[in-house]
């Protein structure tokens, strides 16, 4: 008789499967997990999938999409199952995280003053000088600890080797780490049997973390900083994680109209009148936040915030100009920008990523293309995505010819086989693959919230973990 | 002493107004629901058209429905009131204004709340035809009722007390002073026959007057022997142990007020509290009989407009508006 837990017939296959991990040693919290989810009948598993469905319906836990004018509130879907990383596998996840963020504003710092590793020839000038995501109005500025990047969400994932690889930097305003801290809040209302006695590390922690080091950057000399969230408004579509992040942190949650420049100083506009602001946390776009200095018909922003800013008045995080960092083709140069600024290698390397726009990457790609996942990168004539090993012959040949054209715009990635981990769907168990976006805080010193948004693919052998397309997400469990 | 720390941090001026819009809607649900209910219940005993006619004035609603519907019956009313979004007057529309508000102060407010509000929102949302036909009009006043009292009891044990609950009370209070008033104005038009202070009055509708205000008991134990239309005037306006009088609603609005004021130390009070301080010397200075002997109308358009302009004065003083 088939025994009737949850992973009767479950197979991973030769995908790396983050709960069975083939070929590790046992580990021991690993192993009363599994034996506890092998004992729980599949029903009942469903049961608690649908109380929990419910329940994030019921608390607004949600994301705003539009569509035809209308706006529906769906949530992110949860799955039951949690994602385990193991306090070995934590050690180097943090300290990679870590590293990478010193390095990421490092580069910020000397892209917007001396420009050393543009004139070493390290980083394209280019590519640097003529990005999108590079500010003007930051030159020369000197922000508090040189951070740039007060809040990092850095997306990581797991090859078929069970190797950590960076897959993206998002050095701007990354979103997700509400989800973190409700998606633990729900295992602990329905099942929290499950994770009993497994000594999991909390994440209630990010508020306080992230209000000390928001405390950290205000201007100094004042006794009590000010600190707000700027969000754009209710109608955003990450509206809930700006309440949470507020809430969290126990800060007003400002939109754009309750606050003015007056005087050289920041202001709100309170019950008892203006009162004092000395750091942003803002969740909103470089463009919208100053309709003085950037787009002039941003109504979300605040006339005079940039010059304030430059000139001390007020603390605002993430910086501007940090979208330079965060660029795909600057993440090419990611291991080169760690090994210019730290001598020393990333601790979690890159996806195996060739810069086309090098003789040697170009070589390379054009002699795997059938095998590669070409991108492009530039803002401009880069246009095409190839998927090499889903390409026909003909879409090889004509993608070959463009890419001989035009090398500087593309980068190419060999196709990884993400991690599985076991996900219940309509027909069980099975395997499904998933990423991980921790998140890092940094003030004076660099924090990591023991966790991080696991992203799962809810489709068979999808590897797209993005909510708007059909990704959910796990309570991410890192063992003490 | 850290313990007695209260309300050291600063309240944005829009999230005070969000919060007593958010308390206004909510009443308004409850005070819709009492409505509507107590009219189908004695509209059953003949005149029923007199009966819907007045509920829709006593709302001042007459020419938006009339825009939309030809008569006044039991079923076009309840469709206006519980399912037409298109008009500000419906349970549709205050539950998604109410919502909206307590979405800007979700950081506020507390999560019970919340929580509630968005069950009882998917509710009001998910009403339909079924339900304005005369065997569930009853149920369904039930239904609002309840989610605005529940509403109520999860406020008054999880939302923290510091300014934002005093705004949030003084949306309440504003609202139930208004919606006394417009009670007793239509339902005294309607039931006192000129100088009959001694005719045989309707008990029923009497009944039905109180019943609508929650007030049928309490009226019942203060006065044993009978309506006198005069007592049941003074009850609903001057009463200072009835939760939903004239004069208790602008008393707790003084509290709430001067508590601001005194705790809080926001200036932007003084024109709401001077206006207050007349508004109760009105109330206060008069007997139900000088009242009713000047005219219960003309005393009532005062009040109603002072009450308007009472709004007014604290979403400008305290709410940056």
């Amino acid at each position: 008789m088939r025994q009737g837990g949850l992973l009767a017939g479950y197979d991973p296959g030769s995908l790396f499967c983050e709960m069975l991990r083939p070929g590790q040693e046992p580990h021991l919290a690993l192993s009363l997990l599994l034996e506890r989810l092998r004992q729980m009948p599949i029903d009942a598993l469903r049961r608690r999938a649908a109380d929990a469905e419910r329940d994030l319906l019921e608390r607004g836990i949600t994301f705003t999409v539009y569509s035809d004018a209308t706006a529906i509130d769906r949530i992110l879907p949860f799955d039951l199952i949690p994602r385990v990383i193991t306090a070995e596998e934590w050690r180097t996840l943090e300290a990679g995280v870590i590293q990478r963020v010193r390095a990421l504003n490092l580069f910020l710092y000397d892209v917007y003053h001396d420009q050393k590793i543009l004139a070493d020839g390290v980083v394209p000038r280019a590519l640097v000088l003529r990005n999108a995501g590079y500010s003007q109005a930051m030159v020369g500025f000197e922000p508090p600890f040189g951070t740039y990047v007060h809040v990092c969400g850095t997306d990581i994932i797991r090859d078929d080797a069970g190797r950590f690889l960076v897959l993206e930097d998002n050095a701007r305003t990354p979103s997700g780490v509400a989800y973190v801290v409700e998606n633990r809040h729900m295992t602990l209302r329905v099942l929290s049997d499950l994770m009993a006695g497994l000594n999991v590390r909390g994440v209630d922690e990010y508020g306080l973390r992230l209000h000390r080091a928001m405390t950290e950057i205000a201007p100094p000399g004042v006794m009590h900083p000010q600190v707000v969230l700027l969000s754009p408004g209710i109608f955003n579509s990450a509206y809930f994680e700006h309440v949470f992040l507020a809430r969290e942190m126990g800060v007003p949650l400002v939109e754009g109209q309750d606050l003015l420049v007056e005087g050289g100083s920041v202001w709100m506009r309170t019950t008892a009148g203006l009162a004092p602001v000395h750091t942003i946390y803002r969740r909103l776009n470089d463009d919208f936040l100053d309709p003085d200095a950037f787009r002039p018909d941003s109504k979300l922003g605040v006339r005079g915030l940039m010059d304030a800013w430059r000139r001390g008045a007020v603390a605002i995080a993430n910086a501007v100009g940090t979208g330079v960092a965060d660029d795909k083709a600057v993440y090419a140069y990611m291991p080169r920008i760690i090994r210019y600024y730290l001598a020393e290698d990333a601790i979690l390397p890159n996806v195996d990523t060739r810069i086309c726009a090098e003789p040697d990457g170009l070589s390379y790609t054009l002699d795997h293309l059938h095998e590669l996942v070409v991108k492009p990168v530039a803002e401009s004539g880069g246009y095409g995505l190839l998927i090499g090993p889903h390409a026909t012959k003909l879409e090889l040949e004509e993608f070959r010819a463009r890419l001989k054209a035009n090398p500087t715009n593309y980068i190419s990635q060999p196709m990884v086989r993400l991690s599985v981990s076991p996900t219940l769907g309509d027909d069980g168990v099975n395997a499904r693959h998933i990423d991980l976006r921790p998140f890092a805080v940094t003030g004076r010193d660099t924090w990591v919230l023991p966790g991080g948004l696991t992203r799962v693919a809810l489709r068979a052998g999808s590897l797209v973990v993005n909510s708007s397309q059909g990704g959910g997400s796990k309570d991410t469990w890192v063992l003490a | 002493m850290s313990e007695s720390v209260i309300g050291t941090h600063h309240l944005i001026a829009r999230h005070a107004g969000s919060a007593l819009w958010f308390a206004r809607y909510m009443e308004r649900i409850e005070n819709l629901a009492r409505l509507l209910d107590v009219t189908k219940t004695f509209a059953s005993e003949g005149e029923a058209g007199r009966n819907w006619l007045s509920l829709l004035r006593i709302n001042g609603d007459g020419a938006e429905f009339f825009a939309r519907h030809d008569h006044a019956d039991a079923i076009s009313v309840a469709r206006f009131y519980l399912l037409d979004a298109t008009t500000p007057a419906s349970v549709q529309t205050a539950i998604a204004y109410a919502r909206e508000n307590a979405r800007t102060l979700r950081a506020l407010i507390s999560t019970e709340m919340w929580l509630q509000i968005n069950v009882f929102h998917t509710r009001i949302r998910a009403l339909g035809e079924p339900d304005v036909a005369q065997e569930s009009l009853s149920a369904v006043c039930a239904m609002l009722k309840e989610g605005v009292q529940a509403h109520g009891g999860i406020t008054e044990g999880t939302f923290y007390r510091d300014q934002c609950w005093h705004f949030y009370m003084l949306g309440r209070h504003l609202e139930r002073t208004d919606q006394i008033t417009r009670l007793i104005d239509t339902k005294f038009n309607a039931l006192l026959p000129l100088a009959a202070t001694d005719a045989a009055i309707d008990a029923g509708e009497w009944n039905a007057l109180l019943r609508a205000a929650a007030g049928y008991h309490a009226y019942r134990r203060e006065y044993p022997h009978g309506y006198v239309p005069r007592e049941v005037a003074g009850f609903l306006l001057l009463n200072g142990a009835f939760p939903r009088s004239a004069g208790l609603n602008l008393a707790q609005l003084d509290w709430h007020l001067n508590q601001l004021r005194s705790q809080y130390h926001l200036r932007g009070c003084a024109p709401a509290l001077e206006r207050l301080d007349d508004l109760r010397a009105m109330l206060a200075s008069q007997t139900i009989d000088e009242i009713l002997a000047r005219g219960l109308s003309p005393f009532l358009d005062t009040l109603q407009r002072e009450l308007g302009a009472l709004h007014g004065d604290i979403m400008s003083g305290l709410c940056g508006e």
